[in-house]
């Protein structure tokens, strides 16, 4: 059984089709690549998974489930996280809290024991401060933990976004253009730091431009154009598409051909 | 972690302490320099506000949403434990309590529709509650007394009478105390942070699994709490009551102060809440600049330090520190 | 019949302020997202200080345009020293200062001049005129016939002249327009003159009908920005028909159900608007991209 199925999922807005009759789906345990050029539905695809969208049409399966039109945050209570193409980092707080939000799942929110701070509210809250400051540690970002999160660099913020979705403990974590604006070094360590996701048993879920971490990193890759399935196979199959090629550098015309 | 060095973690520091006990201190201080019952006044006066102003402040300062009627929750606090004490003869703290339970099942009730709009509408629908709210104590005479306003009977506790400021300044600080502590502890847990994401981002706090909804309206209904329990306080202390206390203006007073004393700072809204209930008291040879300045103090405040007092001052002794 | 026609007229008349205020409040909102929550004030600038200056001696003209003239520089001086500092604040953060404004503006109104109710002297009289069984006073033609009037020329203005549609090419998009040589900030100087022109004028007119002081501003204000959410807010047609609905609802209300709750029943029409339908009669819902 897939983790994920997504079944002739459409969304319209207006009379655009975002996303059009789509339908695939994602194993436990790899690296799954959605790739595409601009517009090809890539985003509002992470959007409907989420639950940011609700679909015009179709099913979304997670772990057997039916989850389709599932508010976000039930979803992301079920173990779906995610990172966001434009950062969305919660600026009003240090880092390590903007990860401690991410473990707000696993924590007891309820009001009155937090309003009188009984003892076992402490407890585990203390216990999230410090796992926070693992996760930090772990992403190399533990010299900023306590830090105001608006004075972190670029690349920096985009490994707290993936920092802050890890600390759900997702079984299925959506990186939304991780590598975008990062220079190649960075991008190496986003590299390193997605394959070290992946061993530790999440199933990683990547929309991405950059197409040398795309290809180093993903076990099986979808292509999308106008929010319609192109192809999708292994990064070897991929590269050889005629049509995935034409998708991104348009038809040769018979002289270019040459 | 697969593959992380195991590793000492720091320890967690929690540093609520020395704020409340500058807090016990002040206020042990004030007990002893203030000259007479007209200084009192102004302090209890000064508190209420403060009370009223951190409620407010968890729901704009933390969880970023805004609130243009909260004069509404407190005029609803004041005239529901008047009302209960002065016609029904019930006594001062189940009067306190069931208002507050009144106030907090009207917010409720508000809540869910209301914290579905964002930024002006949301403004706008807060500011229409607040209104209704005052023109209704306006209108329902026979119950409130009306535009002439309505006499609270003194509040009497074993046989005595609770009349002297001395007494409700006491009253006063230790609600105010307990006010901070339980704000801190909110502030300070998830719950807390889950609303200081609600400013932060929305849709990432969604994916959090936070559920929005759920926490605008939790926070909303404990804001409204914290200004009912000052309300009825200032029911029973001022002994008079006048639907003004649920105007446009008063609630925006209330936001003056949070803005002010700083968002997302629980001291500052008792530094706004002191300096604005304060100023008004000295300058009474200026009363007709009240407006003015109060206008004034808004827009220069926001244009030049958005975030506040508290948070601008301690950012000003961090860099001086190192 | 008659009196269904009295409380037609009536909610009309106010309706047509409710609708200029409103159009001062679209106007602002599409140059810049801004809701100037001191709209109001400038309808009392208006009335009040053409009340003033009438009584003092000068013709009703020569205040009026004295009195527009005061509320379009006020209205510059607050994008300028205010809105525009506050560069790229938050909404809330906006939201306050303009309500720091409107406070200021009516604690300096009730310096200059005082707290009393101070009349005007109708343009034309006061003898009723009888139309099928109601009646009106003249000034009420004056009102309707004036919005009318100030309605074609604003739709002439946005749509035949190079000036307004560059007002509402930024409205569209701003980036776009300054692309294209529009100068974003002077539009927004001058969309801020030209609402508090509007205000103004409807605090002129209806000065003679309802009496006018230094707190005029706020209900007027508050109910303004009622009709314009009610006709969806940025909506210059909106705002029209806001207005002059919210009036009759009022009008009819007052009349028919209860005068006492005449007030609220502008907030309970907001409330529901806000809940039900908040992009209004006209508006266009925004979606947010993430």
């Amino acid at each position: 059984m897939s983790l994920l199925e997504v079944q002739n999922l459409t969304r319209t807005f207006g009379g655009v089709r975002a996303v059009d009759e789509l339908s695939f789906s994602v194993d436990s345990g790899a690296i799954h690549s959605v790739i595409g050029p601009n517009g090809a539905g890539k985003t509002t695809l992470f959007n409907l998974i989420t639950g940011v969208y609700k679909p015009t049409a179709g099913r979304i399966m997670f772990e057997g489930t039916d989850v389709t039109g599932m508010a976000p945050s039930v979803l992301a209570g079920r173990g779906i996280s995610r990172t966001f193409q434009n950062l969305q980092i919660f600026f009003n707080m240090t880092a390590r809290e903007n990860v401690m939000v991410g473990r707000h799942r696993h924590l007891n929110s309820r009001v009155v024991p937090a309003l009188f701070r009984l003892p076992s509210i402490v407890r585990a809250d203390d216990k999230a401060w410090r796992m926070a400051g693992e996760i930090l540690e772990y992403m190399e970002l533990g010299k900023y933990a306590d830090l105001e999160s608006d004075q972190l660099p670029y690349s920096a913020l985009k490994r707290l976004e993936i920092a802050r979705a890890f600390a759900t403990e997702p079984k299925m974590m959506l990186l939304d253009e991780p590598a975008a604006g990062l220079d190649r070094n960075e991008i190496r360590e986003i590299d390193a730091l997605i394959q070290r996701i992946a061993a530790s048993g999440v199933t990683v879920l990547l929309v991405e431009h950059d197409m040398k971490l795309v290809m180093a990193v993903s076990d099986h890759i979808l292509v999308l154009e106008s929010g319609r399935k192109l192809a999708e196979g292994t990064a070897e199959e991929i590269r050889g598409n005629a049509d995935v090629v034409t998708a991104y550098l348009g038809r040769a015309t018979p002289s270019e051909a040459l | 972690m697969p593959g992380a060095p195991r590793r000492r973690s720091a320890k967690r520091k929690h540093r609520r302490l020395p704020g409340l006990f500058a807090l016990t201190a002040a206020i042990a201080l004030l007990s002893w320099i203030l000259p007479n019952d007209f200084y009192f006044n102004v302090a209890i006066l000064a508190g209420l506000n403060s009370i009223v102003c951190i409620g407010l402040n968890l729901l704009i300062g933390y969880a970023g949403q805004i609130s243009l009627g909260h004069a509404g929750f407190f005029s609803l606090g004041a005239y529901g434990a008047a009302i209960l004490t002065t016609h029904f003869g019930w006594p001062p703290v189940p009067a306190l309590v069931a208002s507050a339970f009144a106030v907090g099942i009207f917010a409720l009730l508000v809540a869910r529709p209301i914290l579905s709009l964002k930024g002006h509408y949301l403004a706008m629908a807060t500011l229409g509650m607040g209104v209704i709210i005052s023109i209704a104590l306006v209108q329902e005479g026979k119950l409130t007394g009306g535009p002439d306003g309505l006499t609270v009977a003194p509040v009497n506790f074993f046989g005595v009478d609770v009349v002297s400021a001395q007494a409700w300044f006491w009253i006063v600080s230790v609600v105010l105390i307990a006010a901070v502590w339980l704000a801190l502890n909110l502030v300070d847990s998830p719950v807390g942070r889950a609303l200081r994401s609600l400013h932060g981002s929305e849709v990432a706090a969604e994916a959090m699994a936070v559920d929005t909804v759920h926490h605008k309206i939790i926070v909303f209904v404990i804001s409204a709490l914290f200004a009912s329990v000052a309300g009825s306080l200032f029911a029973y202390y001022s002994g008079f009551l006048t639907p003004a206390e649920a105007s446009f203006l008063r609630s925006i007073q209330f936001v003056t102060m949070v803005v002010l004393g700083g968002m997302a700072s629980i001291y500052g809204s008792i530094i706004g809440a002191s300096i604005l209930t304060v100023l008004p008291q000295l300058l009474t040879v200026f009363h007709d600049y009240e407006q003015v300045v109060f206008g004034l103090i808004l827009m220069l405040t926001m244009v030049f330090m958005p975030k506040g007092l508290a948070p601008s001052l301690a950012r000003r002794l961090k860099e001086w520190a190192s | 019949m008659a009196q269904f026609l009295q409380f037609l007229f009536s909610g009309i008349t106010v309706g047509a302020i409710y609708a200029l205020v409103a159009l001062g409040f679209s106007i602002i909102y599409n140059a810049s997202t801004v809701i100037n929550f001191a709209q109001g004030e400038f309808v009392m600038i208006g009335g009040l200080t053409t009340a003033v200056l009438s009584a003092a001696g000068m013709s009703i003209p020569a205040a009026a345009a004295i009195a527009v003239l005061a509320a379009v520089a006020i209205a510059i001086a607050l994008e300028k020293l205010a809105v525009e500092q506050a560069g790229s604040a938050s909404v809330i953060t906006l939201i306050i200062i303009t309500i720091g404004a409107s406070i200021f503006l009516r604690g300096l109104a009730q310096l200059i001049f005082d707290r009393n109710y101070h009349t005007l002297r109708a343009f034309s009289g006061d003898a009723p005129i009888h139309i099928a069984g109601a009646t009106i006073v003249p000034q009420t033609l004056w009102v309707l016939g004036t919005t009318i009037l100030i309605v074609i020329a604003l739709w002439w203005f946005f749509s035949r002249t190079l000036l307004g549609k560059a007002i509402l090419a930024t409205s569209h998009n701003r980036l776009a327009a300054q692309l294209v040589g529009i100068n974003t900030r002077s539009v927004l100087l001058l969309s801020f003159g030209l609402s508090a022109a509007l205000g103004a004028i409807g605090g002129i007119l209806i000065a003679p009908i309802s009496l006018t002081s230094y707190d005029v501003g706020v209900m007027l204000g508050l109910k303004g920005f009622s009709a314009s959410i009610l006709g969806g807010l940025g909506s210059g047609p909106g705002a029209i028909v806001g207005g002059l609905l919210l009036g009759i609802v009022e009008a009819l209300g007052a009349g028919y159900v209860s005068s006492a709750y005449k007030d609220a029943l502008a907030f309970v029409v907001i409330l529901l608007v806000l809940l039900l339908m908040p992009q209004g009669l006209f508006g266009r819902r925004s979606t947010e991209r993430v």
